[in-house]
C-alpha cells in the first residue's frame, strides 16, 4: 500500500524550510543522526537506534552441506522483512517498494562486496561449511531504515563469535563456548551505508540521513555504501534526479568524513561491549 | 491508583454511575440490574474516580488514535467520496465529512478543498464498527467556530496524552512559546497539532519543544523547555 503523501501544508512549510537550509529536527543539512547501539546477551544480536529509527539485526550459524560448485565458501543468507509494526503504511505479505529496495542493498552492501571473506566459513571441504543467517528486523520507522539496517547488519558481523571447530582427518567436533573461546569472522572491510535526499527545488542542496517527511518528499535519493579506506562498494541512485558530477564527487566526499567519524564510533563501542563480557580466569 | 490491563474487571459501583474513556460496562441478559453488570477496562493504563465514586475513567497514553463522538481532530483529505469527502484521521477506519458540513454550505455554495487540505473537523458519530463521520460545525451553534480548513503551518504528530496536556488549559507550554513569538495553534484530540508562525524557525522550535515535552519523547519539565529555548537563536 502506498503510504498516504503527506498534506499540502507539510509539504509546503518543508520545501520552505529546506531552501533556508533548516531542518525539522534542528539538524545541519549534513548532518547524521547519532547512532546508538545496545547488545543483546548472545553475541550477533544488535539493536541499532538512530533518533526514533530501531532496526534489530541478529546473526546465527549451523553447519551444512555447501553448494557442489562452490564446496570451499560457506553461505550467507540475509533475510530482512518490513512488518507494520515498523509503521502502520507497511502492510504484511506484500513488499513495498522500499522494501525490495532495502533487501536488494543490504545484499550488495553486505554479502556481494565480500564483507566477509568465505572461504575461511569452511570446515570441511565439499561436507561441511558454516551458513550464517543474518535476520533483520525493523522496529520503527522514522526515516533511512536502509542506512540504519546496513549499519546494523555490519555490526552484527563484527560482534558475533562462531564457535571454534576442530578437525581431525574426516571427523569434526564443535566445541562449546564454555570449553573454547569462540572466534570471531573473517572481515575484509567494514562498509557503511549514508543516504541523501535530492528535492524538486533546483536550488535546495541534497540532505543526509533523511526523516520520515524528507524521505516521502524527496524527489530521489542516493545511497553511497563506502568504507574507511574511502572504496566505495555500492552507488545506488534512485528517482531520475539530474545531478551534475561535480555534485555526486562532493557528496562522495562529505560521506567519506561521516564514514570515518562511523567507524571510529562503532570500534569504540565495540570494545566497549567486548570489555563488559571478558571473563578473566586465573 | 491501580493500573489496569484491557480485560480487568473494575470495582466501579455507584447509583448514577458514569463511565469515562477506556471503561466499558458488559450487559448481561439473565441479570436485569445494571448494578450487578461488571465493568471491564478496554485500555491500559491508570484507573481514576471522582471523589463520590461516581465517575470513573483510565487514563493512559497511546499513539492510535480511536474515535469517540465530539472530539475536535485534524485530518488530511484523501479522496472524494461521492458528495463528500474521504479524511485520514489516524484511526482504523478513514473518516467521511459531507460536503455539506461546514457552515453556510449550500449545493451551489462549497468550500474548495483539495486533496491533501488540512482540516480541523469534530467527529459526530463513532462506532467501533463503523465508519466515523466528521462536521466542520460546532454541535448547538451550527457555526464554524474555528473548524474548516487549516491553511499554511505545519502539523506534527505527538501522543494522545500529549495533546489533552497541550489542550489544558492550564499547561505551561503554549502561553510559554506564545510570549517569546506570536503563535496560532490548534490542537487535535487523534495526536495532531497544527501550528503556525510568521517565522519558518518559530515554527521549527515549537515542533522541536512539543516533541520535548512529549511523555513519550522524554517529558521535558518547564525548567528545561527555558533552557532549551534560550539555546536555540530565536
Amino acid at each position: 500500500m502506498r503510504p498516504p503523501s503527506p498534506s499540502i501544508p507539510e509539504k509546503k512549510f518543508l520545501y520552505d524550510a529546506l531552501k533556508q537550509s533548516l531542518r525539522l529536527d534542528g539538524r545541519d543539512m549534513l548532518d547524521f543522526r547519532t547512532p546508538t547501539f545496545t547488545f543483546g546477551p548472545e553475541l550477533g544480536w544488535v539493536e541499532c537506534a538512530m533518533g526514533k529509527t530501531r532496526v534489530i539485526a541478529q546473526l546465527d550459524a549451523k553447519m551444512v552441506k555447501p553448494l557442489p560448485e562452490r564446496p570451499f565458501e560457506g553461505i550467507i543468507t540475509i533475510h530482512s522483512e518490513i512488518s507494520p509494526m515498523a509503521s502502520p503504511d507497511y502492510e504484511p505479505g506484500r513488499p513495498s517498494e522500499e522494501e525490495v529496495t532495502l533487501t536488494r542493498m543490504l545484499d550488495k552492501v553486505l554479502r556481494r562486496s565480500d564483507t566477509i571473506d568465505k572461504e575461511s566459513l569452511c570446515i570441511l571441504a565439499g561436507q561441511r561449511v558454516w551458513q550464517l543467517r543474518l535476520t533483520v528486523h525493523v522496529l520503527t520507522d522514522a526515516g533511512n531504515i536502509l542506512d540504519c539496517s546496513c549499519l546494523a547488519g555490519i555490526v552484527a558481523f563484527k560482534h558475533f563469535r562462531k564457535p571454534e571447530v576442530e578437525v581431525i582427518g574426516d571427523e569434526v567436533i564443535v566445541h562449546s563456548p564454555s570449553e573454547r573461546a569462540p572466534i570471531s569472522l573473517a572481515i575484509h572491510h567494514t562498509p557503511f551505508c549514508v543516504t541523501f535526499a535530492f528535492f524538486p527545488d533546483a536550488l535546495t542542496r541534497p540532505v543526509v540521513d533523511p526523516s520520515l517527511l524528507e524521505q516521502r518528499l524527496s524527489a530521489g535519493l542516493m545511497s553511497i555504501a563506502m568504507n574507511a579506506q574511502r572504496e566505495i562498494c555500492v552507488l545506488h541512485k534512485a528517482g531520475g534526479v539530474p545531478t551534475a558530477p561535480e555534485e555526486v564527487l562532493r557528496l562522495i566526499n562529505v560521506t567519506s568524513i561521516l564514514v570515518k567519524d562511523l567507524d571510529k564510533r562503532v570500534e569504540a563501542r565495540l570494545l566497549e561491549d567486548w570489555e563488559g563480557r571478558t571473563v578473566e580466569v586465573r | 491508583m491501580s493500573i489496569v490491563l484491557p480485560g480487568e474487571q473494575v470495582p466501579a459501583q455507584h447509583v448514577n454511575l458514569k463511565l469515562g474513556p477506556g471503561l466499558l460496562q458488559l450487559s448481561s441478559e439473565t441479570q436485569q440490574q445494571a448494578k450487578s453488570a461488571p465493568v471491564i477496562a478496554t485500555r491500559s493504563g491508570v484507573l481514576n474516580h471522582s471523589a463520590n465514586k461516581s465517575k470513573w475513567w483510565v487514563e493512559g497514553n497511546s499513539r492510535r488514535y480511536v474515535p469517540a463522538p465530539q472530539e475536535s481532530v485534524i485530518g488530511v483529505i484523501t479522496g472524494r467520496s461521492g458528495e463528500g469527502w474521504r479524511v485520514d484521521i489516524g484511526s482504523a477506519h478513514p473518516a467521511s465529512l459531507d460536503g455539506l458540513a461546514f457552515e453556510g454550505a449550500t449545493k451551489r455554495n462549497k468550500p474548495s478543498l483539495k486533496v491533501g487540505s488540512l482540516l480541523y473537523a469534530r467527529v459526530s458519530l463513532a462506532h467501533k464498527d463503523m465508519e466515523p463521520e466528521l462536521e466542520c460545525f460546532d454541535a448547538q451553534t451550527h457555526k464554524a467556530d474555528g473548524f474548516g480548513e487549516l491553511k499554511d503551518g505545519f502539523v506534527l504528530q505527538c501522543s494522545l496524552q500529549m495533546s489533552r496536556l497541550l489542550l489544558d488549559p492550564k499547561h505551561f507550554l503554549l502561553p510559554l512559546l506564545g510570549s517569546r513569538f506570536p503563535l496560532e495553534a490548534a490542537v487535535g484530540m487523534n495526536g495532531k497539532v497544527w501550528v503556525s508562525t510568521k517565522e519558518t524557525k518559530h515554527t521549527i522550535t515549537v515542533v522541536r519543544c512539543i516533541e520535548a515535552v512529549d511523555p513519550d519523547g522524554g517529558g521535558m519539565d518547564e525548567t528545561n523547555v527555558k533552557k532549551f529555548l534560550s539555546k536555540l537563536d530565536i
